[in-house]
């Protein structure tokens, strides 16, 4: 009774997570093309950890755990955990991750709305730091692995670690173009001649890079839903388009050019689904371009001076801490007021 | 069909008039939405009319200000347009009979008010002949503004958009107007409602005159019409009537809430009224369409403010505008329009973006009353529990104002409220383009009206803690003046003793007023110090009887009367003393107890 405005025009939270999950589908379906189904296992595995942890931390929160199960937030984080993990990580793997994403770096903080980290971010850098060697080796895409691995052989490798008797461990691992460019650059070769490796496809890596198109895709598609605001893809990509041209033109033998870096690694995961988490992102217009923009520049940096062959998960969360001060500082101006 | 009418409204414009821009020049504010209108159910009909209800309740309050001074009692017979309670003070306005009948009562009723709480009504019981009182119409273009302003304030016109602002307050120029520019509200962007739309259809003639009476009135050469373009019949008729004439009808987009008079004129005219300020200080006032047309009854007709339309939709049978008197209950206007259908819950005055929900179907047509919608749970759903802010900022996006509400519920949710405050809440008009927006849920506006009610609060329990503070350090200080001059007079009194006699009259034991008090010790401070030392009692008591005249001179020019504790006798005086030192002992103990 009594409470105006009586009607309302609003996709509920459940709705734009549903939306999230379904603008994923086109890089879902590149990366099972491109790397095999062992994603789906580990999608499925992220989905049913960050449920279980959510139900239960909401059952001793005592909060009501429908509501917050059908909202989807907890899935959208587990999806994009799982899909910046390697592909083929082992099963604990992705159920250490999303613990950390959804218990710690979420419900401990007080759930949805209330996580100034993006959860699936704390959730990768926890896994980074722990475990080095197996976040950094990526499996071959398929279609330049000695041996493709078939769907169950990828199964068993994901809970048991074990291999086809014929097939060794470097047979169908690789390094990431990131990760290869940055120990060839140290061996003191030119980025022309690194490039020139069969793991190097048009732009990016061969085979990721159609993943990577397929995520601009789904985030195109975020756009035209107004899910997401033009802001923090534009700013993060033109950002990161900006420093690397800068660089790569003071000495392009060192710094490759900037298509490297906006096809390769988590670039385009992280300008349209993993900046635009709202929670732990600025809410101003002005606040997301120079959010999205520090995101991009941090990403560069570090993937070319820092100790890792990608940066976007550092980048982000040095970003979170910024936001309340960004916030602050970019309050537009109200109407009658002079700025 | 819109843009065809835009065309030829402009070229029309173009034609008639080349001193105001084209009205396809509008200036967008931040945000708005653009809730489904539901306009066109109750524009079918014409605006109807309602047979007199026998009871008219006219509750006192029915605008901004102060309550009018009852000026009939029951059982008195009263006539059409009879004035039933007066104006009092600056912000208030008159109460007229509806209709003629009989005074039954004067009490507290259930008024059409969020709170569902009654206060003072007059009832009148209709006696059907609806005869008019004497009419007085005025040839306003031949008199002084002032005069014609004055009498407005009897005319119990209010402004009739919602705001209910008395009238007369906007139009009073002092003599010095610097209103150059005239806004008509026709704006009308809350969904469902349409009764300035059919005013505009169909009286259109009246409210271009209505303008012309505001503008002699207020000097403004200017005049712009805003009329969203989801009433193109209104902008026909507008256009049409202003034909020859200096004013603009000018076709905003529809985009809630662009009636709200500062998003207006900014769509209107480019200007941006600054927050703290009012439009007339930049040379614009705004009237809505149905006020002026108020104003054009009251003085080319005699009639006061006795009725209004009012759009009656949403789950009823047969949607219509009526012209309503005031005081007519809401039933028989539901009647009127063929009744609320079966599972109607409850009805709700205004729109669905600002409106409320009325206690019951008796209440009272008021000045205010716009639109009454009969809701169902099918037409507007409970919401569903509210999910926490995930700071998507869409309702940042929505707000006209510019506002940031996803921190504002923050503030207002913590009770940060001189965050709330810094974060400009006080510049939420409250038109809820946030909650409408929101996909959790959330009221975000009921947050902001209780942290404003809150601050409000806090705001006037810290006056009145000031000022006790003041008082009291104003009363210690009082305390220890009044101690020295006690001590200075005892000491005058122990010379006086010993150099004149013991009968030395006393004028100022008690009296608490200091600025009296200061006085008469001057006086008789200088008696003391003329007075020569006398061995007769005579002398004595002479001098004394002139210090009394002298000191009730002296009270007669601090514009006080003099008091009872003057010309006391030795006696009383030295019990005074005594009182005095126990009192400043007693206050001497508490001020240390304060201080502990």
């Amino acid at each position: 009774m009594n409470r105006s405005p009586y009607i309302t025009d609003a996709p509920s939270v459940t709705n734009i997570m549903l939306k999230v999950l379904l603008a994923l589908l086109p890089g879902i379906i590149a990366y099972t093309w491109v790397y095999g189904g062992g994603i789906l296992v580990s999608l499925s595995l992220a989905s049913i950890t960050a449920l279980v942890c959510e139900a239960a931390l909401l059952k001793i929160r005592q909060r009501p755990v429908k509501p917050y199960l059908i909202d989807l937030s907890a899935v959208v984080t587990a999806w994009l955990l799982a899909l910046a993990l390697p592909p083929l990580a082992p099963w604990w793997l992705v159920i250490v991750g999303t613990f950390f994403a959804i218990v710690i770096a979420k419900q401990l903080y007080g759930g949805l709305g209330y996580n100034p980290f993006n959860p699936a971010m704390v959730g990768y850098a926890v896994l980074l730091i722990s475990f080095p060697l197996i976040m950094t080796k990526w499996p071959a895409p398929l279609l330049l692995a000695e041996h493709p691995l078939s769907l169950l052989e990828q199964i068993h490798f994901i809970f048991s670690n074990m291999l086809p008797a014929e097939v060794k461990v470097d047979a169908i691992t690789s390094a990431t173009p990131l990760d290869y460019l940055k120990t060839q650059l140290m061996l003191k070769h030119e980025v022309g001649n690194i490039t020139q490796a069969p793991i190097f496809g048009m732009f990016g890596a061969k085979g990721g890079e159609l993943v990577t198109g397929a995520y601009l895709l789904g985030g195109l598609y975020l756009l035209q839903q107004r899910i997401i605001s033009w802001h923090l893809p534009s700013a993060f990509l033109a950002a990161l388009a900006i420093i690397s041209m800068a660089f790569y033109a003071i000495d392009p033998t060192h710094f490759a050019n900037p298509m490297l870096h906006l096809m390769s690694g988590a670039s385009m995961l992280c300008a349209f689904f993993i900046i635009t988490d709202p929670v732990s992102g600025p809410t101003t217009a002005k606040g997301k371009l120079y959010f999205a923009a520090g995101v991009g520049i941090l990403t560069y940096l570090i993937r070319v001076y820092g100790g890792y062959p990608d940066g976007v998960a550092f980048a982000v969360l040095l970003m979170n801490m910024c936001v309340p001060l960004i916030d602050a500082l970019t309050q537009p101006r109200v109407f009658g007021y002079e700025k | 069909m819109t843009t065809l009418i835009d065309l030829a409204s402009n070229f029309i414009n173009g034609l008639t008039s080349n001193k105001l821009a084209s009205h396809k020049d509008v200036f967008a504010f931040n945000g708005g939405v653009h809730p489904f209108d539901h306009k066109a159910e109750s524009t079918s009909l014409p605006i109807g009319k309602i047979a007199i209800p026998e009871k008219l309740v006219l509750p006192l309050r029915q605008h901004v200000g102060h309550l009018p001074k009852v000026k009939v009692a029951i059982g008195d017979y009263v006539l059409k347009g009879q004035l039933l309670a007066e104006a009092e003070g600056t912000v208030s306005a008159a109460i007229h009979a509806p209709s003629s009948g009989t005074i039954s009562a004067i009490d507290e009723q259930i008024i059409p008010h969020p709170s569902g709480l009654p206060d003072s009504c007059i009832t009148i019981t209709t006696d059907g002949k609806d005869s008019w009182g004497p009419l007085h119409s005025t040839d306003w273009q031949n008199t002084d503004k002032k005069l014609l302003v004055d009498s407005l304030r009897s005319s119990g016109i209010v402004g009739l958009g919602g705001a209910t602002f008395p009238t007369h307050i906007k139009l009073r120029t002092n003599g010095k107007s610097n209103v150059h520019t005239l806004v008509i509200n026709a704006a009308e962007c809350e969904p469902y409602i349409t009764c300035d739309d059919m005013l505009m259809r169909e009286r259109a003639d009246e409210i271009i005159q209505g303008i012309q009476i505001v503008q002699y009135l207020l000097g403004a050469d200017k005049c712009l019409i805003g009329i969203e373009d989801n009433k193109p019949e209104a902008v026909s008729a507008m256009t049409a009537a202003c034909l020859n004439k200096n004013l603009l009808v000018k076709v905003v987009p529809t985009l809630y809430p662009s009636g709200d008079a500062r998003r207006l004129i900014h769509l209107l005219l480019d200007v941006e009224i600054p927050n703290n300020k009012r439009s007339t200080d930049v040379g614009i006032q705004v009237f809505n369409v149905a006020t002026v047309l108020a104003i054009y009854r009251y003085f080319v007709f005699g009639e006061p403010s006795i009725s209004r339309i009012v759009t009656v939709t949403g789950n009823i049978e047969k949607p219509q505008n009526f012209e309503v008197l005031f005081g007519t209950p809401l039933q028989s206007l539901i009647a009127a329009a063929g009744e609320a259908k079966q599972n109607t819950s409850h009805f709700i005055m205004g729109g669905p973006m600002m409106g409320f929900d009325l206690p019951n179907s008796q209440v009272p047509i008021t000045k205010a009353a716009n639109c009454i919608i009969a809701s169902t749970a099918d037409l507007f759903p409970a919401p569903p529990p509210a999910m926490p802010c995930i700071r998507c900022a869409r309702c940042a996006d929505a707000c006209p104002v510019n506002l940031q509400p996803q921190e504002l519920y923050w503030f207002s949710k913590s009770d940060n409220f001189e965050k709330a405050r810094d974060y400009h809440l006080f510049d939420c008009i409250e038109c809820g383009c946030c909650s409408y927006v929101c996909p959790s849920d959330i009221p975000l506006v009921q947050y902001y009206r209780y942290a404003k009610s809150e601050i409000i609060a806090s705001d006037k329990a810290k006056e009145a803690a000031d000022l006790a503070r003041e008082r009291n350090e104003f009363r210690l200080a009082r305390i220890e003046r009044e101690k020295l001059e006690r001590a200075q007079k005892h000491a005058e009194r122990a010379l006086a003793g010993k150099t004149e006699n013991k009968i030395q009259p006393e004028n100022t034991g008690m009296t608490t007023d200091a600025s009296q008090r200061t006085l008469t010790k001057e006086a008789s401070g200088a008696d003391v110090q003329t007075t020569t030392p006398a061995t007769d009692k005579q002398a004595a008591i002479a001098a004394a009887i002139e210090r009394a005249k002298a000191a009730k001179l002296a009270a007669a020019q601090a514009g006080m009367a003099p008091k009872n504790t003057e010309n006391l006798s030795v006696t009383i005086e030295s019990e005074i003393s005594k009182t005095d030192a126990i009192r400043e002992k007693v206050s001497m103990s508490n001020t240390s107890k304060l201080a502990d």
